[in-house]
Protein backbone atom coordinates (compact mmCIF):
# COMPACT_ATOMS: atom_id res chain seq x y z
CA UNK A 1 0.00 0.00 0.00
CA UNK A 2 1.41 3.36 -1.52
CA UNK A 3 0.82 6.03 1.17
CA UNK A 4 1.78 9.70 1.19
CA UNK A 5 4.75 11.17 3.43
CA UNK A 6 3.11 13.05 6.51
CA UNK A 7 2.13 16.19 5.99
CA UNK A 8 -0.26 18.97 7.75
CA UNK A 9 -3.53 19.91 5.91
CA UNK A 10 -5.37 22.77 6.31
CA UNK A 11 -8.75 23.71 4.48
CA UNK A 12 -8.85 27.03 3.11
CA UNK A 13 -11.77 29.39 3.27
CA UNK A 14 -10.60 32.45 1.30
CA UNK A 15 -9.31 32.54 -1.88
CA UNK A 16 -6.76 35.58 0.44
CA UNK A 17 -6.15 33.17 3.38
CA UNK A 18 -5.39 30.13 1.04
CA UNK A 19 -2.42 32.87 -0.16
CA UNK A 20 -1.67 33.87 3.13
CA UNK A 21 -1.04 30.14 4.44
CA UNK A 22 0.97 29.57 0.88
CA UNK A 23 2.82 32.75 1.88
CA UNK A 24 3.13 31.78 5.81
CA UNK A 25 4.76 28.66 5.44
CA UNK A 26 6.99 29.18 2.28
CA UNK A 27 7.39 26.86 -0.63
CA UNK A 28 7.06 23.07 0.99
CA UNK A 29 3.08 24.09 0.55
CA UNK A 30 1.10 23.23 -1.78
CA UNK A 31 -2.34 23.55 -3.03
CA UNK A 32 -4.77 21.18 -3.35
CA UNK A 33 -7.45 21.43 -5.68
CA UNK A 34 -8.77 18.51 -7.33
CA UNK A 35 -5.78 16.34 -6.42
CA UNK A 36 -6.06 13.65 -8.89
CA UNK A 37 -2.38 14.98 -10.25
CA UNK A 38 -0.83 15.68 -7.01
CA UNK A 39 -2.08 12.94 -4.84
CA UNK A 40 -0.78 10.17 -7.00
CA UNK A 41 2.66 11.66 -6.91
CA UNK A 42 2.55 11.81 -3.22
CA UNK A 43 1.53 8.56 -3.02
CA UNK A 44 4.31 7.54 -5.22
CA UNK A 45 6.57 9.98 -3.27
CA UNK A 46 7.20 11.96 -6.43
CA UNK A 47 6.04 14.99 -4.76
CA UNK A 48 6.35 15.37 -0.52
CA UNK A 49 4.74 18.41 0.26
CA UNK A 50 5.35 19.56 4.00
CA UNK A 51 1.31 21.09 3.89
CA UNK A 52 -1.37 20.89 1.91
CA UNK A 53 -3.91 23.77 1.73
CA UNK A 54 -7.55 22.42 -0.11
CA UNK A 55 -8.73 25.04 -2.01
CA UNK A 56 -12.73 22.75 -2.83
CA UNK A 57 -14.63 25.17 -0.32
CA UNK A 58 -13.79 28.09 -2.18
CA UNK A 59 -17.01 28.33 -4.41
CA UNK A 60 -15.95 31.61 -5.95
CA UNK A 61 -13.56 30.05 -7.97
CA UNK A 62 -16.00 27.78 -9.50
CA UNK A 63 -17.53 29.17 -12.74
CA UNK A 64 -17.74 29.50 -16.32
CA UNK A 65 -19.31 32.81 -17.64
CA UNK A 66 -19.43 35.72 -20.51
CA UNK A 67 -17.56 38.59 -19.56
CA UNK A 68 -17.86 41.06 -22.87
CA UNK A 69 -15.68 38.96 -25.82
CA UNK A 70 -14.76 36.00 -23.41
CA UNK A 71 -15.67 33.50 -21.05
CA UNK A 72 -13.92 33.74 -17.98
CA UNK A 73 -13.88 29.89 -16.11
CA UNK A 74 -12.84 29.96 -12.17
CA UNK A 75 -9.65 27.80 -12.01
CA UNK A 76 -11.59 25.63 -9.68
CA UNK A 77 -14.33 24.37 -12.66
CA UNK A 78 -14.18 20.47 -12.83
CA UNK A 79 -13.69 18.71 -15.77
CA UNK A 80 -17.17 17.50 -16.15
CA UNK A 81 -18.49 20.95 -16.05
CA UNK A 82 -16.39 22.11 -18.60
CA UNK A 83 -17.72 19.18 -20.66
CA UNK A 84 -21.55 20.08 -20.03
CA UNK A 85 -21.08 23.38 -19.85
CA UNK A 86 -23.49 25.18 -22.71
CA UNK A 87 -22.15 28.19 -23.17
CA UNK A 88 -18.62 26.85 -24.15
CA UNK A 89 -20.72 24.52 -26.46
CA UNK A 90 -21.72 27.58 -28.16
CA UNK A 91 -18.65 29.67 -28.69
CA UNK A 92 -15.83 26.29 -28.77
CA UNK A 93 -16.77 22.80 -30.00
CA UNK A 94 -12.58 22.32 -28.49
CA UNK A 95 -13.91 22.33 -25.18
CA UNK A 96 -15.94 18.88 -25.01
CA UNK A 97 -14.22 17.06 -27.94
CA UNK A 98 -11.25 17.34 -25.61
CA UNK A 99 -12.63 16.59 -22.59
CA UNK A 100 -14.77 13.79 -23.47
CA UNK A 101 -11.11 12.05 -24.16
CA UNK A 102 -9.75 13.64 -21.01
CA UNK A 103 -9.35 10.57 -18.20
CA UNK A 104 -12.36 9.50 -17.83
CA UNK A 105 -16.06 10.37 -16.25
CA UNK A 106 -15.17 9.72 -12.57
CA UNK A 107 -11.85 11.04 -12.73
CA UNK A 108 -13.55 14.29 -14.86
CA UNK A 109 -15.75 14.66 -11.34
CA UNK A 110 -12.72 15.93 -9.48
CA UNK A 111 -10.30 17.00 -11.38
CA UNK A 112 -10.20 20.69 -12.49
CA UNK A 113 -8.79 23.07 -15.25
CA UNK A 114 -6.43 25.26 -12.60
CA UNK A 115 -5.29 21.64 -11.26
CA UNK A 116 -4.52 20.82 -14.87
CA UNK A 117 -2.87 23.80 -16.11
CA UNK A 118 -0.54 24.44 -13.00
CA UNK A 119 0.23 20.99 -12.56
CA UNK A 120 2.12 21.22 -16.21
CA UNK A 121 2.55 17.84 -17.16
CA UNK A 122 3.95 17.91 -20.96
CA UNK A 123 0.99 15.80 -21.82
CA UNK A 124 -1.90 17.71 -20.05
CA UNK A 125 -4.80 18.30 -22.91
CA UNK A 126 -6.30 21.39 -21.45
CA UNK A 127 -2.91 23.09 -21.66
CA UNK A 128 -2.98 22.09 -25.78
CA UNK A 129 -6.11 23.50 -25.52
CA UNK A 130 -5.92 27.07 -23.90
CA UNK A 131 -3.11 27.92 -26.42
CA UNK A 132 -4.79 27.17 -28.93
CA UNK A 133 -6.93 29.42 -28.32
CA UNK A 134 -4.58 31.96 -27.37
CA UNK A 135 -6.29 32.15 -23.67
CA UNK A 136 -5.20 34.26 -21.01
CA UNK A 137 -4.24 33.16 -16.96
CA UNK A 138 -5.24 35.41 -13.98
CA UNK A 139 -3.19 34.48 -11.34
CA UNK A 140 -3.08 36.25 -8.07
CA UNK A 141 -1.11 36.90 -5.09
CA UNK A 142 -1.14 39.05 -2.01
CA UNK A 143 0.02 42.40 -3.74
CA UNK A 144 -2.82 41.95 -6.49
CA UNK A 145 -3.44 40.29 -9.88
CA UNK A 146 -1.56 39.52 -13.05
CA UNK A 147 -2.34 38.02 -16.28
CA UNK A 148 0.26 36.05 -18.03
CA UNK A 149 -0.45 34.73 -22.16
CA UNK A 150 -0.80 31.05 -21.71
CA UNK A 151 1.77 30.03 -23.87
CA UNK A 152 3.73 32.17 -21.34
CA UNK A 153 2.72 30.49 -18.49
CA UNK A 154 5.08 26.81 -18.80
CA UNK A 155 8.65 27.30 -18.55
CA UNK A 156 9.25 23.75 -18.55
CA UNK A 157 7.72 20.40 -17.88
CA UNK A 158 6.04 20.24 -14.67
CA UNK A 159 7.24 24.16 -13.98
CA UNK A 160 5.39 26.93 -14.52
CA UNK A 161 5.37 30.58 -13.69
CA UNK A 162 3.44 30.51 -10.48
CA UNK A 163 5.48 31.83 -7.91
CA UNK A 164 5.09 29.99 -4.38
CA UNK A 165 2.43 32.28 -2.79
CA UNK A 166 0.76 32.40 -6.05
CA UNK A 167 -2.64 30.88 -7.31
CA UNK A 168 -4.22 30.49 -10.53
CA UNK A 169 -7.65 31.98 -9.98
CA UNK A 170 -9.26 32.23 -13.25
CA UNK A 171 -8.78 31.09 -17.14
CA UNK A 172 -10.31 33.88 -20.10
CA UNK A 173 -11.06 32.57 -22.98
CA UNK A 174 -11.70 34.78 -26.31
CA UNK A 175 -15.03 34.65 -28.16
CA UNK A 176 -14.20 34.70 -31.83
CA UNK A 177 -17.66 34.66 -33.34
CA UNK A 178 -18.02 32.49 -35.93
CA UNK A 179 -14.72 30.81 -35.83
CA UNK A 180 -14.29 26.86 -35.91
CA UNK A 181 -12.51 24.53 -33.57
CA UNK A 182 -11.70 20.77 -33.12
CA UNK A 183 -9.32 18.80 -30.93
CA UNK A 184 -7.89 15.29 -32.03
CA UNK A 185 -6.35 12.79 -30.18
CA UNK A 186 -4.96 9.51 -30.20
CA UNK A 187 -4.54 7.38 -26.66
CA UNK A 188 -3.85 3.79 -26.59
CA UNK A 189 -6.71 3.02 -24.19
CA UNK A 190 -10.00 4.70 -23.46
CA UNK A 191 -8.98 7.48 -20.75
CA UNK A 192 -5.29 7.21 -20.96
CA UNK A 193 -2.86 10.10 -21.97
CA UNK A 194 -2.10 11.19 -25.34
CA UNK A 195 0.30 10.23 -27.05
CA UNK A 196 0.18 12.88 -29.26
CA UNK A 197 -3.06 15.54 -29.34
CA UNK A 198 -3.67 18.52 -31.47
CA UNK A 199 -6.30 21.29 -30.69
CA UNK A 200 -7.07 24.36 -33.26
CA UNK A 201 -9.54 27.19 -34.18
CA UNK A 202 -10.03 28.35 -37.22
CA UNK A 203 -11.28 32.09 -38.17
CA UNK A 204 -12.32 32.63 -41.93
CA UNK A 205 -13.05 35.36 -44.53
CA UNK A 206 -14.54 34.03 -47.12
CA UNK A 207 -12.01 30.94 -48.19
CA UNK A 208 -9.20 32.60 -46.60
CA UNK A 209 -7.57 32.32 -43.06
CA UNK A 210 -8.11 35.28 -41.21
CA UNK A 211 -6.33 33.70 -37.91
CA UNK A 212 -5.39 30.42 -36.67
CA UNK A 213 -4.41 28.66 -33.45
CA UNK A 214 -2.77 25.32 -33.20
CA UNK A 215 -1.77 23.78 -29.62
CA UNK A 216 0.05 20.34 -29.05
CA UNK A 217 0.17 18.38 -26.55
CA UNK A 218 2.75 15.50 -25.36
CA UNK A 219 5.49 16.51 -28.19
CA UNK A 220 7.58 19.24 -25.75
CA UNK A 221 6.15 22.36 -27.86
CA UNK A 222 7.27 25.44 -26.44
CA UNK A 223 4.34 26.98 -24.95
CA UNK A 224 2.14 23.86 -26.40
CA UNK A 225 1.98 25.71 -29.91
CA UNK A 226 2.90 25.28 -33.44
CA UNK A 227 3.42 29.09 -34.41
CA UNK A 228 5.30 28.29 -37.49
CA UNK A 229 2.10 26.35 -38.89
CA UNK A 230 -0.28 29.23 -38.05
CA UNK A 231 1.99 31.66 -39.47
CA UNK A 232 2.17 29.60 -42.70
CA UNK A 233 -1.70 29.34 -43.14
CA UNK A 234 -3.02 32.75 -41.66
CA UNK A 235 -4.28 35.00 -44.60
CA UNK A 236 -4.13 31.79 -46.95
CA UNK A 237 -6.32 30.39 -48.82
CA UNK A 238 -8.11 27.14 -46.62
CA UNK A 239 -7.05 24.58 -49.46
CA UNK A 240 -5.88 20.84 -48.64
CA UNK A 241 -2.33 21.85 -50.04
CA UNK A 242 -2.21 24.60 -47.42
CA UNK A 243 -3.30 22.68 -44.24
CA UNK A 244 -0.98 19.88 -45.42
CA UNK A 245 2.25 22.46 -45.65
CA UNK A 246 0.99 23.89 -41.78
CA UNK A 247 0.93 19.95 -40.58
CA UNK A 248 4.15 19.64 -41.83
CA UNK A 249 5.59 22.54 -40.39
CA UNK A 250 3.73 21.55 -36.96
CA UNK A 251 5.39 18.46 -37.12
CA UNK A 252 9.00 19.49 -37.99
CA UNK A 253 9.23 22.17 -34.97
CA UNK A 254 8.07 19.70 -32.10
CA UNK A 255 10.57 17.88 -30.16
CA UNK A 256 8.69 15.01 -29.11
CA UNK A 257 10.74 12.21 -27.48
CA UNK A 258 10.49 8.46 -27.43
CA UNK A 259 8.81 6.49 -24.68
CA UNK A 260 6.39 4.21 -23.46
CA UNK A 261 3.71 5.33 -25.69
CA UNK A 262 5.77 5.12 -28.86
CA UNK A 263 8.95 6.18 -30.64
CA UNK A 264 9.85 9.91 -32.24
CA UNK A 265 9.38 9.29 -35.69
CA UNK A 266 5.47 8.15 -34.99
CA UNK A 267 5.04 10.78 -32.91
CA UNK A 268 5.79 13.58 -35.82
CA UNK A 269 3.57 11.75 -38.07
CA UNK A 270 0.80 12.08 -36.55
CA UNK A 271 1.53 15.58 -34.84
CA UNK A 272 1.37 16.23 -38.85
CA UNK A 273 -1.63 13.90 -39.46
CA UNK A 274 -3.38 15.04 -36.50
CA UNK A 275 -2.93 18.71 -37.36
CA UNK A 276 -4.43 18.10 -40.76
CA UNK A 277 -7.70 16.41 -39.28
CA UNK A 278 -8.05 19.14 -36.67
CA UNK A 279 -7.76 22.15 -39.25
CA UNK A 280 -10.23 20.10 -41.51
CA UNK A 281 -13.20 19.95 -38.64
CA UNK A 282 -12.31 23.60 -38.00
CA UNK A 283 -12.36 24.93 -41.07
CA UNK A 284 -16.06 22.84 -41.70
CA UNK A 285 -17.47 24.33 -38.83
CA UNK A 286 -16.47 27.88 -39.22
CA UNK A 287 -17.51 27.68 -43.28
CA UNK A 288 -20.77 26.68 -41.40
CA UNK A 289 -21.35 29.48 -38.78
CA UNK A 290 -18.47 28.31 -36.33
CA UNK A 291 -18.03 26.55 -32.71
CA UNK B 1 -7.20 15.95 13.28
CA UNK B 2 -10.83 15.10 13.71
CA UNK B 3 -13.00 14.97 11.10
CA UNK B 4 -16.50 14.13 10.33
CA UNK B 5 -19.03 13.08 7.55
CA UNK B 6 -22.17 11.60 6.74
CA UNK B 7 -22.02 7.70 5.50
CA UNK B 8 -24.50 6.53 4.03
CA UNK B 9 -26.69 8.82 6.20
CA UNK B 10 -25.28 8.24 9.43
CA UNK B 11 -22.48 10.54 11.11
CA UNK B 12 -19.07 9.40 11.78
CA UNK B 13 -16.21 11.21 13.34
CA UNK B 14 -13.05 9.34 14.01
CA UNK B 15 -9.26 11.34 14.51
CA UNK B 16 -7.17 10.78 11.60
CA UNK B 17 -3.87 11.35 9.79
CA UNK B 18 -4.43 13.91 6.95
CA UNK B 19 -1.86 11.46 4.48
CA UNK B 20 -5.04 8.88 5.27
CA UNK B 21 -6.42 8.17 1.96
CA UNK B 22 -10.78 7.92 1.76
CA UNK B 23 -10.58 4.11 0.87
CA UNK B 24 -8.62 3.21 3.62
CA UNK B 25 -10.92 5.69 6.13
CA UNK B 26 -13.93 4.10 4.76
CA UNK B 27 -12.63 0.20 5.12
CA UNK B 28 -10.22 0.22 8.33
CA UNK B 29 -11.50 2.70 10.40
CA UNK B 30 -15.49 2.18 9.21
CA UNK B 31 -15.06 -1.30 8.76
CA UNK B 32 -17.15 -0.89 5.21
CA UNK B 33 -15.10 -3.12 3.22
CA UNK B 34 -17.26 -3.01 0.61
CA UNK B 35 -15.26 -0.53 -1.54
CA UNK B 36 -12.32 -1.74 -2.45
CA UNK B 37 -8.73 -1.03 -3.41
CA UNK B 38 -7.05 -2.28 -6.44
CA UNK B 39 -4.07 0.24 -7.72
CA UNK B 40 -1.55 2.98 -6.26
CA UNK B 41 -2.37 5.19 -10.10
CA UNK B 42 -5.85 5.95 -10.06
CA UNK B 43 -6.80 3.66 -12.96
CA UNK B 44 -9.06 0.48 -11.31
CA UNK B 45 -12.29 1.98 -10.72
CA UNK B 46 -12.72 -0.49 -7.49
CA UNK B 47 -12.42 2.26 -5.03
CA UNK B 48 -15.47 4.38 -6.32
CA UNK B 49 -17.99 5.41 -3.86
CA UNK B 50 -19.80 8.92 -3.54
CA UNK B 51 -18.98 12.11 -2.47
CA UNK B 52 -21.45 14.61 -2.30
CA UNK B 53 -23.96 12.72 -4.89
CA UNK B 54 -21.34 12.37 -7.32
CA UNK B 55 -18.50 9.13 -8.24
CA UNK B 56 -15.51 9.94 -6.76
CA UNK B 57 -11.97 7.37 -6.80
CA UNK B 58 -11.48 7.57 -2.93
CA UNK B 59 -8.23 6.45 -3.18
CA UNK B 60 -7.60 10.08 -4.87
CA UNK B 61 -9.50 11.50 -2.08
CA UNK B 62 -8.13 12.25 1.60
CA UNK B 63 -10.24 11.47 4.02
CA UNK B 64 -9.36 15.21 5.38
CA UNK B 65 -11.14 16.52 2.31
CA UNK B 66 -13.99 14.75 2.78
CA UNK B 67 -14.79 16.08 6.16
CA UNK B 68 -17.76 17.58 6.23
CA UNK B 69 -19.01 15.91 3.14
CA UNK B 70 -21.63 13.41 1.97
CA UNK B 71 -19.99 9.96 1.40
CA UNK B 72 -22.74 7.20 0.03
CA UNK B 73 -20.93 3.84 -0.34
CA UNK B 74 -21.83 0.26 -1.90
CA UNK B 75 -22.98 -0.69 1.64
CA UNK B 76 -25.60 2.00 1.08
CA UNK B 77 -27.02 0.81 -1.91
CA UNK B 78 -29.84 -1.53 -0.74
CA UNK B 79 -32.81 -0.26 1.08
CA UNK B 80 -33.46 -2.07 4.21
CA UNK B 81 -33.82 -5.43 2.93
CA UNK B 82 -34.72 -4.44 -0.58
CA UNK B 83 -31.58 -4.66 -2.89
CA UNK B 84 -31.17 -1.43 -5.14
CA UNK B 85 -32.23 -2.33 -9.42
CA UNK B 86 -28.93 -2.20 -10.15
CA UNK B 87 -27.95 -4.92 -7.17
CA UNK B 88 -30.16 -6.96 -8.59
CA UNK B 89 -29.22 -6.73 -11.97
CA UNK B 90 -25.67 -8.12 -11.29
CA UNK B 91 -27.40 -11.05 -9.91
CA UNK B 92 -29.23 -11.73 -12.55
CA UNK B 93 -27.21 -11.28 -15.62
CA UNK B 94 -24.37 -12.72 -14.08
CA UNK B 95 -22.59 -9.14 -13.79
CA UNK B 96 -19.78 -10.08 -11.70
CA UNK B 97 -17.41 -13.46 -11.46
CA UNK B 98 -14.73 -12.59 -8.97
CA UNK B 99 -16.26 -9.55 -7.68
CA UNK B 100 -13.10 -7.64 -7.02
CA UNK B 101 -14.59 -4.46 -9.55
CA UNK B 102 -18.43 -4.89 -8.47
CA UNK B 103 -18.45 -1.89 -5.68
CA UNK B 104 -17.07 0.46 -7.84
CA UNK B 105 -18.98 -0.59 -11.28
CA UNK B 106 -22.38 -0.61 -9.28
CA UNK B 107 -21.85 2.96 -7.48
CA UNK B 108 -20.86 4.44 -11.01
CA UNK B 109 -23.98 2.33 -12.74
CA UNK B 110 -25.96 4.10 -9.47
CA UNK B 111 -25.35 7.32 -10.79
CA UNK B 112 -25.66 6.97 -13.95
CA UNK B 113 -29.37 5.77 -14.02
CA UNK B 114 -30.13 8.68 -12.02
CA UNK B 115 -28.74 10.83 -14.36
CA UNK B 116 -29.96 8.71 -17.35
CA UNK B 117 -32.72 5.84 -17.14
CA UNK B 118 -32.68 4.62 -20.20
CA UNK B 119 -28.95 4.59 -20.76
CA UNK B 120 -27.70 2.90 -24.57
CA UNK B 121 -25.22 0.88 -24.70
CA UNK B 122 -22.34 2.65 -25.18
CA UNK B 123 -23.32 4.84 -22.87
CA UNK B 124 -22.90 2.42 -20.45
CA UNK B 125 -19.70 1.99 -21.61
CA UNK B 126 -18.27 5.08 -21.22
CA UNK B 127 -20.23 5.76 -17.84
CA UNK B 128 -17.32 2.81 -16.49
CA UNK B 129 -14.51 3.44 -18.70
CA UNK B 130 -12.70 4.53 -15.83
CA UNK B 131 -13.43 1.67 -14.35
CA UNK B 132 -10.99 -1.62 -14.80
CA UNK B 133 -12.72 -5.87 -15.05
CA UNK B 134 -10.34 -8.06 -15.47
CA UNK B 135 -12.98 -11.27 -15.61
CA UNK B 136 -16.29 -10.39 -17.45
CA UNK B 137 -15.30 -8.66 -20.40
CA UNK B 138 -17.76 -5.80 -19.37
CA UNK B 139 -20.63 -7.63 -21.62
CA UNK B 140 -22.14 -8.76 -18.70
CA UNK B 141 -21.79 -5.97 -16.50
CA UNK B 142 -23.56 -3.89 -19.61
CA UNK B 143 -26.31 -6.55 -19.31
CA UNK B 144 -26.45 -6.21 -15.60
CA UNK B 145 -27.13 -2.22 -15.79
CA UNK B 146 -29.49 -3.04 -18.51
CA UNK B 147 -31.60 -4.76 -16.36
CA UNK B 148 -31.45 -2.69 -13.67
CA UNK B 149 -32.52 0.08 -15.86
CA UNK B 150 -35.34 -1.99 -17.28
CA UNK B 151 -36.72 -2.55 -13.88
CA UNK B 152 -36.51 0.84 -11.41
CA UNK B 153 -37.21 0.57 -7.86
CA UNK B 154 -40.75 0.80 -7.58
CA UNK B 155 -40.33 4.44 -5.72
CA UNK B 156 -38.71 5.58 -8.61
CA UNK B 157 -41.11 5.06 -10.69
CA UNK B 158 -43.31 7.17 -8.45
CA UNK B 159 -41.29 9.98 -8.62
C1 LIG C 1 -6.41 8.08 -14.13
C2 LIG C 1 -6.13 9.47 -14.61
C3 LIG C 1 -6.14 9.74 -15.98
C4 LIG C 1 -5.88 11.01 -16.45
N1 LIG C 1 -5.92 11.24 -17.79
C5 LIG C 1 -5.70 12.49 -18.26
C6 LIG C 1 -5.75 12.77 -19.65
O1 LIG C 1 -6.01 11.89 -20.47
N2 LIG C 1 -5.49 14.03 -20.06
C7 LIG C 1 -5.22 15.04 -19.18
O2 LIG C 1 -5.02 16.15 -19.62
N3 LIG C 1 -5.22 14.82 -17.87
C8 LIG C 1 -5.43 13.57 -17.38
N4 LIG C 1 -5.40 13.35 -16.04
C9 LIG C 1 -5.12 14.46 -15.11
C10 LIG C 1 -6.40 15.11 -14.66
O3 LIG C 1 -6.83 15.96 -15.68
C11 LIG C 1 -6.16 15.87 -13.37
O4 LIG C 1 -7.37 16.10 -12.78
C12 LIG C 1 -5.48 17.20 -13.53
O5 LIG C 1 -4.24 17.04 -14.11
C13 LIG C 1 -5.14 17.88 -12.24
O6 LIG C 1 -6.23 18.58 -11.77
P1 LIG C 1 -6.50 18.58 -10.20
O7 LIG C 1 -7.51 19.60 -9.93
O8 LIG C 1 -6.78 17.20 -9.78
O9 LIG C 1 -5.08 19.10 -9.66
P2 LIG C 1 -4.30 18.78 -8.30
O10 LIG C 1 -3.78 17.40 -8.32
O11 LIG C 1 -5.10 19.20 -7.13
O12 LIG C 1 -3.09 19.83 -8.46
C14 LIG C 1 -2.11 19.68 -9.46
C15 LIG C 1 -1.02 20.74 -9.22
O13 LIG C 1 -1.53 22.04 -9.45
C16 LIG C 1 -1.42 22.85 -8.30
N5 LIG C 1 -2.65 23.66 -8.26
C17 LIG C 1 -3.93 23.19 -8.28
N6 LIG C 1 -4.80 24.22 -8.35
C18 LIG C 1 -4.05 25.36 -8.36
C19 LIG C 1 -4.37 26.75 -8.43
N7 LIG C 1 -5.65 27.20 -8.52
N8 LIG C 1 -3.34 27.64 -8.44
C20 LIG C 1 -2.06 27.21 -8.36
N9 LIG C 1 -1.70 25.92 -8.30
C21 LIG C 1 -2.69 25.00 -8.30
C22 LIG C 1 -1.26 21.90 -7.15
O14 LIG C 1 -0.55 22.48 -6.09
C23 LIG C 1 -0.48 20.77 -7.80
O15 LIG C 1 0.88 21.09 -7.85
C24 LIG C 1 -5.63 12.06 -15.54
C25 LIG C 1 -5.65 11.82 -14.15
C26 LIG C 1 -5.88 10.54 -13.69
C27 LIG C 1 -5.89 10.30 -12.22
S1 LIG D 1 -7.90 1.92 -6.08
FE1 LIG D 1 -7.57 1.87 -8.22
S2 LIG D 1 -8.59 3.69 -8.85
FE2 LIG D 1 -8.78 3.76 -6.73
S1 LIG E 1 -15.61 -9.56 -11.73
FE1 LIG E 1 -13.52 -9.92 -11.38
S2 LIG E 1 -12.68 -7.99 -11.79
FE2 LIG E 1 -14.69 -7.72 -12.43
Amino acid sequence: MQTPAPFEYDRATSIDQAIGLLEQYGPDTRLVAGGHSLLPMMKLRLAQPGRLVDINDLDDLSYIRQEEAQIAIGSLTRHSELLSSPLLAQHWSIFAEAERVIADPVVRNRGTIGGSLCQGDPAEDLSALVCALRAQLVIRSRGGSRTVEARDFYLGPYETVIGPAEMLTEVRIPIHEGAGSAYEKVERRAGDWAVVAVGCFVKLDADRVLDVGIGLAAVNARGFAAPEAEDRLRGQPATEEQLAAAASLAAQHCRPQADQRGPEDYKRYLVGELTRRALRRAIDRASRGGA
Amino acid sequence: MQVTMRVNGEEVSRDVEPRLLLVHFVRERLGLTGTHWGCDTSNCGTCVLWMDGEPVKSCTVLAAMADGRDIRTVEGLEKGTQLDPVQEGFMREHGLQCGFCTPGMMMTARWLLDHNPDPSEHEIREAISGQICRCTGYENIVRAIRWAAEHPAKEEVAS
